[in-house]
């Protein structure tokens, strides 16, 4: 039986699930997972490149050094755009604005969908009617041209505006998922336990309920970080970024801007979209394998196939 | 009964929200930008025009915060949504209205292709578990899913648009060449136009059809009424249309419904690149022209279409699957 993307790992005996255990078992199925190997290396090298920029690229991804329009060679990997800028340097340093965008909103928009899912799942009644009308409405408020408005208003976003706004507004898709898991969570024995030992609600919600969710909160952080990503990168791409700050997004835009498929510059547009292409797949793979972690009903059906394709 | 209340509750519940967003965002931003808007174009509009735009961005205005709020929401209900600036003295509704039918028709096509599609896609798929299809749909939709939608239209423009000279790759027309009206040749025009545009949003949204269908399908291709079918002898097909997929297509119809209204949002990108005449690409003019009273109005427009879906979507699954009219 297949169950919603949010079932809970049924194998376990409910009263035993220490901790520690839950996470050494995410630990291990993560090892065992070819998605997740893909996704981690990939990301590995977004992450690399993000920190050491200046090793790979010796240009400056700003300096308008070069003549325009150079074709592609060793000197210029990915050769020149309009305005004689390496694309090889922008495409290298603009990893940096994107991993910080994806990271930091993974982190900030899981931190409020773990804090409201779960509030709302646990103290239940009014608690939970409230929170949950507040995530439905969110929900369903189209998001992109929410921040578009927002972007409009605020005249251009820098990155701290972009990182702000996409938080506050993407948050609710995983808060409803960690939500429905966490209820799932709410008789269950071991909570009992805890409730009759005395143990403060708390110590229940961080020690006892938290752990157990790992998988689904690390696919939360993974799920809020590829819409970061995508979204930036289209506000960037639309114009609604700074257009000084060195990104893929930007350097789409001004590729968009001066025409580049039209004026036979394709890589000059076609590169930064590869890139964020590749990081989201990374985001993605590494999500569909915490997803089958966390949903072991979706693991045999996809085990199988890999069987048959090898 | 009590089910469709509910919903409706959350429907006028979030249009408020949308509406009071509306009127807040531009008051709260600092510097207010309505105001540097009206002082761009003070002595080019009417006094009547003006006036209306004051009520709308709470501009020059010396009533309270809530006065200000109940002048807006009076407008708005009364459909008055100002006068459009980078087209005046055109109102905004009559702007929209220009724009609307080359979404629709758009994305409204490609939408319901993209279901078909994939809806069949992902039957077959369920339906030969393990196969070819089925091996090779899932994880291309992993990769799919993380594309920006607008790279997937840049590709396609470089590679039929430019290289090719297949299809043409912006415009809804040709401008200089041919006039709209109700013949053979425009109609030609407008569908070579709209082949790159529309071969994006099908390739960026099958992918979910797909995936629902065959996931629910391998659900109930589990269950004992198929087994049942089995065996009696029924041809294959007739298991696989009758027994499985018409009680597995539920999750589909209403995401049907549902993305019928994200048609309006779904192309802004995609409009961009293509420079297509909807309100998509409408909308981000208005963003870098300033046009703030177009922009409110398609947030609301675009807002609206979303929520209407939902609704719908929503009794369309009370109304096909009597489960959950009993459930709660």
């Amino acid at each position: 039986m297949a169950m919603p993307v949010s079932g809970v790992p049924t194998q376990a005996p409910a009263a035993q699930v220490p901790a520690g255990h839950a996470l050494a078992r995410v630990g291990r199925a993560f090892r065992s997972s070819r998605k997740a190997t893909a996704g981690t290396i990939l990301l590995a090298i977004f992450i690399l490149v993000a920190i050491f920029p200046g090793v790979i690229a010796h240009d400056s991804p700003t300096a308008d050094a070069y003549p325009p329009h150079l074709g592609v060679s060793a000197a210029h990997l990915l050769g020149t755009n309009a305005y004689g800028q390496d694309l090889f340097a922008q495409v290298v340093w603009g990893t940096r604005n994107v991993l910080i965008i994806a990271f930091v909103v993974g982190l900030a928009a899981t931190g409020i969908a773990v804090l409201i899912g779960i509030a709302a799942a646990y103290l239940g009644g009014g608690w939970d009617g409230t929170l949950g009308v507040l995530t439905d409405v969110l929900l369903v408020i189209p998001l992109f041209p929410l921040l578009i408005i927002i972007a409009a208003y605020a005249h251009g976003g820098t990155t701290v505006v972009l990182i702000a706004a996409i938080t506050l507004t993407s948050w609710s898709y995983t808060a409803r998922q960690l939500r429905s898991q966490a209820l799932t969570l709410r008789n269950r024995d071991f909570l009992e336990a805890a409730r009759v030992r005395g143990e403060r609600r708390l110590y229940i919600i961080v020690v006892e309920v938290i752990p157990t969710m790992t998988s689904l909160i690390v696919a939360s952080f993974l799920t809020n970080a590829l819409y970061a990503v995508l979204l930036a990168s289209s506000l960037q791409f639309i114009g609604l970024g700074d257009p000084n700050t060195v990104s893929w997004g930007t350097t789409l835009y001004w590729a968009q801007n001066n025409a580049a498929l039209q004026t036979g510059e394709p890589l000059w547009a076609i590169a930064p979209g590869a890139c964020i292409a590749l990081l989201g797949t990374a985001f993605a793979l590494l999500n569909y394998a915490f997803d089958e972690i966390g949903n072991p009903a979706l693991r045999p059906v996809r085990r199988s196939k890999r069987v048959r394709n090898a | 009964m009590r089910y469709a209340l509910r919903r409706l509750g959350f429907f006028v519940l979030t249009l408020w929200v949308a509406l009071t967003l509306n009127f807040l965002l531009p008051r709260l931003m600092p510097g207010n930008p309505a105001l540097a808007m009206m002082s761009k174009f003070h002595g080019e509009l009417s006094p009547k025009a003006l006036n209306a735009l004051e009520i709308l961005f709470g501009v020059n205005s010396h009533e309270s915060l809530l006065a200000q709020y109940f002048g807006y929401l009076h407008q708005i209900l009364t459909g008055n949504f100002g006068i459009s600036l980078s087209e005046y003295p055109a109102s905004v509704t009559s702007v929209i209205g220009s724009a609307i039918w080359w979404t629709l028709g758009l994305v409204g096509i490609a939408t319901t292709l993209a279901f078909i599609l994939g809806t069949g896609l992902g039957i077959v798929s369920a339906w030969r578990r393990g196969g070819k299809l089925d091996s090779v749909v899932p994880p291309v939709f992993v990769i799919i899913s993380a594309i920006p939608y607008f790279w997937v239209a840049m590709v396609l423009v470089l590679i039929f648009g430019i290289t090719l000279h297949w299809f043409p790759s912006e415009g809804g027309y040709y401008v200089t060449t041919d006039t709209p009206g109700f013949n053979l040749t425009f109609f030609q025009d407008v569908v070579n136009h709209a082949f790159l545009p529309a071969m994006a949003l099908l390739i960026t949204t099958i992918g979910t059809w797909i995936l629902t269908m065959r996931n629910t399908m391998i659900t109930t291709l589990a269950e004992d009424y198929v087994r049942m079918a089995r065996a009696k002898g029924l041809p294959g097909w007739r298991i696989m249309l009758d027994y499985a997929a018409r009680n597995a297509i539920l999750p589909n119809l209403t995401g049907f419904a549902m993305s019928l209204g994200f048609v309006v949002s779904g192309a802004i990108l995609i409009e961009y690149v293509f420079n297509y005449p909807g309100v998509g690409y409408m909308l981000l003019q208005a963003v870098s022209g300033e046009d703030y009273p177009l922009m409110q109005a398609l947030f609301l427009l675009i807002t609206v279409a979303v929520l209407v879906a939902i609704l719908v979507a929503d009794i369309l699954t009370a109304l096909l699957d009597p489960r959950t009219r009993t459930a709660r």
